[in-house]
């Protein structure tokens, strides 16, 4: 997970690194005088040699977590990100909430009814869901739900209703991922011999979908869900500036057209070190809930107990 | 990608049986497309849609540059179906012209950055060792950045427009190709023609080109054609946020961008490319997944 991090953050860096033209001419504009521009970028540490850039910026997050100032409006940057970010990560883990509750029991139900009629228009509308952009569905939920019904406000923060709009229109490729994945995962489980003992025990249909055979159908759908959240945070960006929500997203936006390049870096690094957490959890959640594992602390535990 | 395939099919031209057999097997994947309705409808829109963009001056009833300033923001009607834009530019004439630019962008830097992945991928498989694991750490790097914020520095590194947006997803293509070939030649690696190949002193570059990639070309080529649906939806994103293609190049995803603010009074703008942008994904995806169930059957569910 460090070295990780790390490797982003230089990954990062060095491509920045070659932004071509000079960001401080653009950032004073034309009338600026040659000597103003050199204690500009002196200022900004600008003339020093990549390594020491890189060194100077990368201990700085790493020993003090400070992403330097923003080169526009000379604030703190890591002041901003940490105000904004809680509102990115609501938005982002809501939608994830939303794929997990709506998609997996789609993808269940569509495995159970395979190649019958609604199994197929269940994975018809799945595979429309996956091949819309999210900007797109914003826009569209915008149209209908603000403009024709009046009935959520289209842009802005507030109480929950303003961030209905928001999370459906991040959830929905998401929705039809997840499903996606379940039904495939599902269909694989479902014709284990261990599935049809249980139901030659007498189990009933709902037990043993989701005690048995879920269970173990759920692994790939977990790692799906956890590549997904990349996708959520990328697409959070879009949203909250389709949206006018004040999270990292829009700050990121409105510092690419600033050319505030600082800000535009630090956003990704903190994005992505928010990634790398999740996968991070993922990858325990995974260890919890496979029952092989689990099935070896079980076999622990009752062994104690016997001896 | 064709001619990773002729050279599958060229690697056995001395052996007539191998040559016939091959052929066979393209034939084989043809007819379980065929065979498969929602892959053909898949196939046979991806078809039109390429047409389009190849004849899109012939089909268009306007250019995409060609303002009426007295007909501007009208509703569709008969004489603009999709109706104009706030210049009094036909919308469907632009979309027409839009699909070059969307379908292109999609396939060319799917076509770039897989190929740029399999050589990676051939490398870190076939040697190894500390190549394997720097080229793999490296990969791990890369994909932990979330795909579109990666998309976003590049471009913002690069700028706008049409070659630069091209390069900035392609970078999104490599990981899975290099994870795939890799994976691929892990699983082959021991195989008799490998060694056959190694006994008569052939070069490492000739086994890996002729011997290794036709044999793990299937999963690349169906992972390839689903990420041009997705690369195709980032472009559109990228121009959305005005780094990718600019105004007044009809990109879907920049005539969106325009029709934005206008969403109240005319919704028509926003509503057809998008529609546009999601036909052609969903077309590349119905098409994908029936290519995924013709090359393996074990697979099809």
């Amino acid at each position: 997970m460090i070295p990780v991090v790390l490797g982003v953050t230089i990954l990062i860096f060095t491509i920045m690194y070659f932004i071509p033209g000079d960001p401080v001419k653009l950032m004073l504009g034309p009338d600026s005088t040659p000597e103003q521009i050199e204690a500009k970028r002196a200022d900004l540490g600008l003339n020093d040699p990549y390594v020491v850039r890189l060194g100077k910026y990368v201990g700085g997050i790493v020993l003090e977590f400070d992403f330097g100032d923003s080169w526009v409006y000379n604030t703190p940057v890591t002041h901003e990100l940490l105000n904004r970010l809680p509102r990115t990560l609501a938005i982002a883990l809501a939608s994830m909430i939303i794929q997990i509750i709506i998609g997996i029991p789609i993808g269940v139900f569509a495995a159970v009814y395979q190649n019958r009629f609604w199994d197929r228009l269940a994975m018809f509308i799945a595979l429309i869901g996956i091949s819309m952009p999210e900007f797109w569905v914003a826009l569209m939920m915008v149209l209908l739900f603000s403009v024709e019904w009046g009935i959520l406000p289209p842009f802005g923060i507030g109480g929950i209703q303003y961030y209905i709009l928001p999370v459906f229109a991040l959830s929905l490729a998401g929705i039809a991922t997840q499903a996606r994945q379940t039904r495939s995962s599902m269909l694989e489980i479902i014709r284990s011999d261990f599935i049809t003992t249980a139901r030659s025990k007498g189990i009933s249909q709902m037990r043993t979908l989701f005690r048995h055979a879920l269970p173990n159908a759920l692994l790939p759908v977990i790692t799906v869900i956890g590549n997904g959240m990349g996708r959520l945070l990328g697409g959070a960006v879009v949203i909250e500036a389709i949206f006018s929500i004040p999270g990292v997203g829009m700050y990121m936006v409105g510092a690419i057209n600033a050319r505030d390049y600082n800000v535009v870096m630090s956003s990704v690094i903190i994005l992505a070190i928010v990634f790398a957490l999740i996968m991070l959890l993922v990858d325990l959640v995974y260890a919890m809930i496979d029952p092989r594992i689990k099935a070896q602390f079980a076999g622990k535990r009752r062994s104690k107990n016997n001896g | 990608m064709d001619d990773v395939l002729e050279m599958g099919r060229s690697m056995n031209k001395n052996e007539t049986a191998e040559t016939w057999k091959r052929q066979s097997q393209l034939g084989i994947v043809a007819k379980r497309i065929a065979k498969n309705p929602t892959a053909l409808i898949g196939f046979i829109f991806l078809v039109l849609l390429v047409l389009m963009a190849v004849f899109a001056p012939y089909i268009a009833p306007y250019d995409y540059t060609e303002q009426n300033l007295m007909n501007t923001r009208s509703a569709p009607s008969l004489e603009n179906p999709f109706g104009t834009d706030e210049l009094g530019r036909d919308v469907m004439s632009r979309v027409i012209y839009g699909s070059r630019y969307s379908l292109s962008i999609g396939i060319l830097s799917v076509l770039l950055g897989t190929s740029i992945g399999m050589f990676f991928g051939a490398i870190a498989g076939y040697f190894g060792g500390t190549v394997d694991n720097i080229i793999m750490r490296f990969i791990d790097i890369l994909q932990s950045i979330p795909g579109t914020l990666l998309a976003i520095t590049v471009s913002v590194v690069l700028g706008p427009g049409y070659f630069n947006s091209m390069l900035a997803l392609s970078i999104g293509a490599i990981p899975m190709s290099v994870r795939l070939l890799r994976a691929s030649i892990l699983g082959i690696r021991g195989e008799e023609y490998l060694e056959a190949a190694t006994s008569i002193n052939a070069r490492t570059h000739r086994i890996i080109l002729r011997h290794i990639i036709p044999n793990t070309f299937a999963p690349i080529l169906v992972s390839g054609t689903m990420m041009i649906g997705h690369v195709i939806l980032s472009a559109a994103m990228l121009s959305f946020i005005g780094l990718g293609i600019q105004p007044p190049m009809p990109e879907w995803g920049s005539m969106i961008a325009g029709g934005r603010n206008l969403i109240r009074s005319c919704p028509h703008i926003v509503t057809f490319p998008g529609i546009f942008i999601m036909i052609a994904v969903l077309s590349i995806n119905l098409f994908g997944d029936g290519l995924r169930d013709a090359l393996d059957p074990k697979l099809k569910k």
